[in-house]
């Protein structure tokens, strides 16, 4: 008992300050991009043909950037002229799947609260069930770690629950695979209304690294209505967090 | 026997020089090498020439360390299932019948593994419409009969935040008498996907295999394609590929031994321990930016360096978290009450884990010494640098202990490798990919060995890229850990094992 004790004394307090202070986050980390379209060379579509998952467009000559379908890569390769960056800015998440498509002056909207009568019944007490549906384990482990205690999520009110019968919504990862279609769907079916979807990650909202592969639906968007799209591959736990803060109306303020 | 030139780890081999077997001269060597203690590394069918014959491939080890051999044989109708005589081929041959339509004779539990359509259009194996997808988990079950038997069936979504898998427990009472896992849910097709690659997106893909081994399935992916191309990584590239499987080998295992401290609800080391692996993953994302190691190694080398002012400031870091790390864990391996409830518990006997063929953490646990890093051992790595961790006997604890050993072993690991970077480039450019040749690339993932198999075709694309993720062989032993255990103890054996459905259904 006093070995555990002096231990409890010896790991500290840990939980973080957010949402109060911003969280610090690696100087590498690949957030929200941004488009330089001044550094774009005439006539250039390069953007448009290299990306290998269709992100970017050019409408009218204008390049738009769809977060949905973006994974961020490292080694992205669409812009060899500078006109594309990634910041280190976390916050992504959109309630529209429209809404996720930036421009160079169309930054994303960050995600509105739900309207008033589901903030009432959801906003202090939010429980959901994770359906992983083709995920990679990846986009549940950042979901996961979120019942740690450095995201502490139950301070927010918001809990995963065993039980789907239990949950004001899903939570789902990957990308639906044809095998989990049918167990997807009676999940949600097993919800009792109202109730919200959320696709976390690429895989969920658009197919991510299997986007148009046969074995997939592209995403959750296809079967079910969406209510919160957590863009990233996977997201960082903090995207995550921003994204159902806001859902609830718990986070608020514009960019 | 016509023989095969010899084959190392990340080397390769052209197809030519395999010698294409009639199938009875192809199992009887099988058999042979397996009967004198090879290790069997991957088996796997191919198309080959269109319309002609399909293909077997096995590579398995030899006698002379370090050095493989590859069996190539025709897959003709009718073939006899070698099963009964290598048990542990039980799972290639269902994936086989799965995908060729080609059902073995006498294969004692011919079921389907994943659940979809018969490539190429040809004949389904159990006379289903080749035509229509067939439906996951429907199969013929093995049922116990009995008045007092009764039968427990979980999932494909079962609780917790946790990939979709199916498990149907035959009991007496609170007594398992049988397990099945039933899986394929996750099946992305990703080995189709990479037919007549590499493409743009397959790195992507590859890493998002199973996400939790993010560098370890790019680490072995690299292999094959350096392989291929007859490039070697510099130095520094290659130690900072195994900062990067040492810190996913950090937070896995200690995530793992978190749950598992949760599954039996001693939550002081949970609670510790689901911090520090955030901590680990964090030092992967100090690293490249992202937690797992997304877009870190690349073939070649690696995409980001590690400059000096970085280099201290993880040192720092993991400085700071060790004494938590071993805090954490000090506690649950000391407490009585957690020693009793992990001992004894989800025995896998040695004999069964040879002929299952398991790897990694499950086969060490059963005394084993199988780590890839020692056996087939790529630089950094080498039988000195890689001591033997091994228990002998394959229960929970021992599994347990197995990654608190390893945990100690990989902070030193990373320390070391990150004081003496070696000095130079981080990546070196790959020439095209040669035609009609196989590459093999093994890594030890932190659950176990990873291997990757590439045949290329004519034009240098991939005709056949073949991946086996540990869970594949791994699975099997969960099903055995749980005979005559309690049904109740089925998180705590499955939590030790700590395996991937995705990296199974692929």
């Amino acid at each position: 008992m006093l070995r555990i004790l002096y231990e409890r004394f010896q790991q500290g307090y840990r939980t973080s300050p957010f949402p109060k202070e911003e969280p610090t986050l690696p100087d590498r980390f690949r957030g929200l991009p941004r488009l330089h379209p001044d550094r774009c060379a005439a006539g250039c579509h390069d953007c448009a043909d290299r990306c290998p998952f269709g992100a970017i467009r050019l409408e009218n000559g204008k390049v738009t950037l769809d977060l949905g379908r973006c994974l961020f890569c490292a080694d992205c390769h669409a812009c060899p002229h500078g006109a594309l960056e990634f910041s280190t800015d976390y916050r992504l998440a959109a309630r529209r799947r429209e809404e996720l498509t930036i421009a160079a002056d169309r930054g994303p909207m960050l995600a509105a609260p739900l309207d008033a009568p589901l903030r009432k019944l959801f906003g202090r007490s939010f429980k959901l069930r994770q359906v992983s549906a083709g995920g990679c384990n990846a986009c549940e482990a950042d979901v996961n770690v979120l019942g740690t205690l450095i995201f502490d999520l139950g301070r927010f009110g918001i809990q995963f629950v065993a039980s789907p019968r239990h949950a004001d919504g899903l939570l789902v990862t990957g990308p639906v695979t044809e095998n989990m279609r049918e167990a997807l769907l009676a999940t949600y079916a097993a919800v009792p209304e109202p109730k919200v979807v959320i696709a976390t990650g690429a895989c969920a909202i658009n197919g991510g690294p299997f986007i148009n592969a046969p074995e997939v639906h592209n995403g959750v968007g296809a079967l079910l209505p969406v209510d919160l799209f957590i863009p990233g591959c996977p997201p960082h736990p903090y995207t995550i967090l921003d994204g159902l803060l806001r859902l609830l109306g718990r986070r608020e303020g514009t960019r | 026997m016509k023989t095969t030139p010899p084959l190392v780890n990340g080397g390769r081999l052209p197809l030519a020089s395999i010698p294409l077997l009639p199938f009875p001269e192809f199992a009887s060597s099988l058999i042979d090498l397996m009967r004198h203690s090879a290790t069997l590394i991957a088996y796997f069918a191919d198309q080959g020439e269109a319309g002609g014959t399909p293909e077997l491939f096995a590579v398995l080890t030899t006698p002379e360390p370090g050095i493989f051999t590859v069996l190539r044989g025709r897959l003709e109708p009718g073939c006899a299932s070698l099963t009964p005589r290598v048990p542990q081929l039980h799972l290639f041959e269902r994936e086989i019948a799965e995908q060729f339509g080609l059902a073995p004779t006498g294969h004692p539990w011919l079921k389907p593994v994943r659940f979809h359509q018969v490539w190429h259009g040809a004949a389904d194996a159990w006379g289903r419409d080749p035509g229509r997808r067939p439906q996951p988990g429907v199969m013929d079950f093995f049922r116990v009969e009995g008045e007092e038997i009764h039968e427990v069936g979980v999932g494909p979504v079962h609780a917790g935040i946790i990939e979709p898998g199916h498990f149907r427990f035959q009991c007496f009472g609170e007594k398992v008498l049988h397990l099945e896992i039933s899986l394929g849910y996750q099946h992305r097709g990703i080995e189709r996907l990479l037919a007549g690659g590499p493409w743009p997106q397959t790195p992507t893909q590859i890493e998002a295999m199973a996400g939790d081994t993010t560098s370890g399935h790019m680490t072995a992916y690299s292999l094959v394609l350096e392989g291929l191309t007859g490039t070697v990584a510099p130095p520094r590239a290659q130690a900072l590929r195994a900062i990067a499987l040492e810190l996913e080998r950090l937070a896995n295992h200690v995530g793992g031994l978190g749950a598992l401290a949760g599954d039996i609800g001693f939550l002081p080391t949970a609670s510790y321990c689901g911090r520090l692996r955030g901590d680990y993953l964090n030092m992967t994302a100090a690293i490249c930016g992202s937690r797992f190691g997304r877009g870190l190694v690349r073939p070649g080398g690696v995409l980001f360096d590690v400059e000096p002012t970085r280099q201290e400031r993880l040192l720092q870091t993991l400085a700071n978290i060790v004494p938590n790390t071993r805090g954490a864990l000090d506690l649950f391996f000391e407490e009585p009450s957690v020693l009793g409830r992990l001992e004894g518990v989800g025995r896998v006997m040695t004999d069964d884990a040879i002929d299952l063929g398991l790897v990694g953490i499950a086969a060490r646990a059963c005394g084993l010494d199988c780590d890839t890093r020692r056996v087939y051992p790529l630089a950094p790595y080498n039988k000195e640098n890689v001591p033997e961790i091994t228990e002998t006997n394959g229960d929970v604890f021992c599994r347990a202990k197995i990654r608190q050993r390893e945990i100690e072993h990989a902070i030193a690991f990373v320390r070391e490798t990150l004081e003496n970077l070696p000095a130079g480039p981080i990546a070196t450019p790959l020439n095209a990919l040669p035609a009609d040749t196989l590459a093999l690339g093994l890594v030890e993932g932190w659950r176990g060995r990873l291997a990757h198999v590439a045949l290329t075709d004519g034009q240098g694309h991939f005709r056949r890229y073949k991946v086996i993720d540990p869970s594949f062989f791994n699975w099997s032993g969960l099903a055995m850990a749980l005979r005559d255990e309690q049904i109740s103890d089925f998180p705590l054996c499955n939590k030790s094992f700590d395996l991937s459905y995705c990296g199974f259904d692929l």
